[in-house]
């Protein structure tokens, strides 16, 4: 005997659920990171050196790997975002799928041009 | 058992149960509803599920199919087999009563918070309303009025099963109609029962309704109509009054 | 103030917010992908923005967006994950607090370069 059965993952398996999932997961993210970036930057009032300091502190391969991850969830959240504006705000047209091809593709390209750029 | 049988798993029981498993015959040109009248007539009378027209116009066989609600009589084993089996469940997000038969009361409850229902105010002693088929809010309407109220889209939406006061798409796709329809005299009104938490604003977009409504409707379309219209009137007010 | 119009007011706040949003992170995104080349260090950003009052107004805006927009959205994830109830309204509130004093902080902090 057991619990009738729930909305499982057979019945989120598309699109635009998938959107929602990631862009719901990079908001938590983004907003769990926010607060930490801006501690690091006020750490700025110490001056130069006091500022360079506390930079040092991030020189750890693990905040390297976090920088890379927020920046792509940042690319995600924003392009996933214009599609929920176009689809609240816009003229009607469908669930916007385009619009989500477009996010993966923009997280993608954005993590590749940080690889590329940073030192 | 020879190798055209399907295994079908079917959900006995109500709040509580189990699946249990049976084998039926497969054939080429076979709907899910088939399979579900031969284990009842065949298998197992203690069988209880809903259908009517058997045609796909009356939505009173909709189904969890493999996962994902169906109307079953408009459903090809062939289309959603897994190999040869099948699982069959009762529609989500709706208590069950008996197997695969739910409670549909606060589907249509719901509807009625919704204020999805009309009201004019002409009498036979008027002339007829004169409604532009052209004009905006006709399109609008129009592009929403075809749903029978099969509970697909109730049954497939996330918001439904995490807040359980959620209006849910049928019901604001409705109210949308409505608030669409000129001779409607209950606007206000219908504003505020969609507005709220339970209401449009806690529609997330996630789509499962529009991606899975059987008469390609579009819920997410209403929803974020109302989303417009009721977070205006609530800054600046609406024709029909302040909210 | 019914929950009706403060839901519907909320869920506006946050689109409008997101609207700010997504041009403040457009922008910023092409700051960073100018910032790293080379490698971050103190100076080069103190040196970008240290003294300019425009980087000053900007970010100011983007921290106010930040205020507006993400504690909204919590809320939204905590009252479908816990019950709706004090505990969402305080961790958003809580969120909200730090994102403008922190944010604020940072925004006088990378301005002024120490030298206050």
């Amino acid at each position: 005997m057991r619990s009738r059965p729930k909305l499982d993952l057979r019945a989120k398996t598309h699109l635009s659920y998938f959107a929602y999932a990631c862009h719901r997961f990079s908001g938590l993210l983004l907003a769990c990171f926010i607060p930490l970036h801006f501690l690091m930057l006020s750490q700025s009032l110490r001056g130069a050196s006091g500022f360079e300091r506390y930079l040092g502190l991030t020189d750890f391969w693990v905040f390297k790997f976090g920088e890379w991850a927020l920046v792509i969830l940042l690319a995600i959240h924003l392009v996933g975002g214009i599609r929920l504006i176009m689809i609240e705000f816009g003229p009607w047209r469908g669930l916007r799928k385009a619009w989500t091809q477009v996010a993966i593709l923009f997280g993608i390209a954005c993590g590749l041009l940080f690889l590329y750029l940073a030192n | 058992m020879s190798n055209q049988d399907l295994k079908v798993k079917v959900w006995r029981g109500a709040q509580e149960g189990e699946f249990i498993e049976y084998l039926v015959p497969r054939n080429s040109n076979q709907t899910v509803l088939d399979v579900v009248t031969y284990i009842q007539r065949k298998l197992d009378p203690t069988l209880s599920y809903r259908f009517a027209c058997r045609v796909g116009m009356c939505g009173s066989c909709a189904m969890t199919v493999n996962g994902v609600a169906r109307w079953t009589c408009r459903t090809h084993v062939s289309q959603i087999v897994e190999g040869d089996s099948l699982e069959i469940a009762p529609l989500n997000n709706l208590p069950v009563i008996k197997d695969l038969a739910t409670d549909m009361r606060e589907f249509f409850n719901k509807w009625k918070g919704a204020v999805g229902f009309f009201k004019g105010d002409k009498t036979r002693h008027d002339d007829f309303a004169k409604v532009e088929p052209e004009s905006a809010e006709r399109q609008l309407a129009n592009a929403g009025i075809e749903c029978i109220g099969c509970g697909v889209c109730y049954s497939s939406c996330e918001v439904v099963e995490k807040r359980p006061n959620y209006l849910g798409p049928a019901a604001l796709n409705r109210a949308w109609t409505l608030t669409n329809d000129v001779r409607d005299v209950q606007q206000l009104d219908r504003l505020r029962a969609v507005a709220g938490d339970e209401g449009c604003h806690a529609c997330h977009t996630q789509g499962s309704c529009t991606e899975r409504c059987p008469k390609k409707l579009e819920p997410t379309a209403s929803i974020a109509g109302l989303k417009k219209l009721v977070a205006r009137a609530a800054v600046r007010g609406s024709k029909w009054g302040k909210l | 103030m019914s929950q009706a119009v403060l839901q519907a007011k909320l869920w506006y706040a946050q689109r409008i917010s997101a609207m700010v949003l997504g041009l403040c992170v457009s922008i910023h995104l092409i700051i960073i992908f100018y910032a790293i080349r080379g490698g971050l260090s103190a100076e080069e950003i103190l040196g970008r923005t240290q003294g300019n009052i425009a980087f000053a107004i900007f970010y100011e805006i983007f921290v106010l967006a930040c205020f507006v927009h993400a504690p909204i959205g919590l809320a939204n994830i905590l009252e479908e994950t816990f019950c709706k109830g004090f505990i969402s309204k305080a961790l958003s509130w809580i969120l909200a607090a730090l994102i403008i004093v922190l944010g604020t902080t940072a925004v006088i902090g990378v301005f002024t370069g120490g030298a206050l």
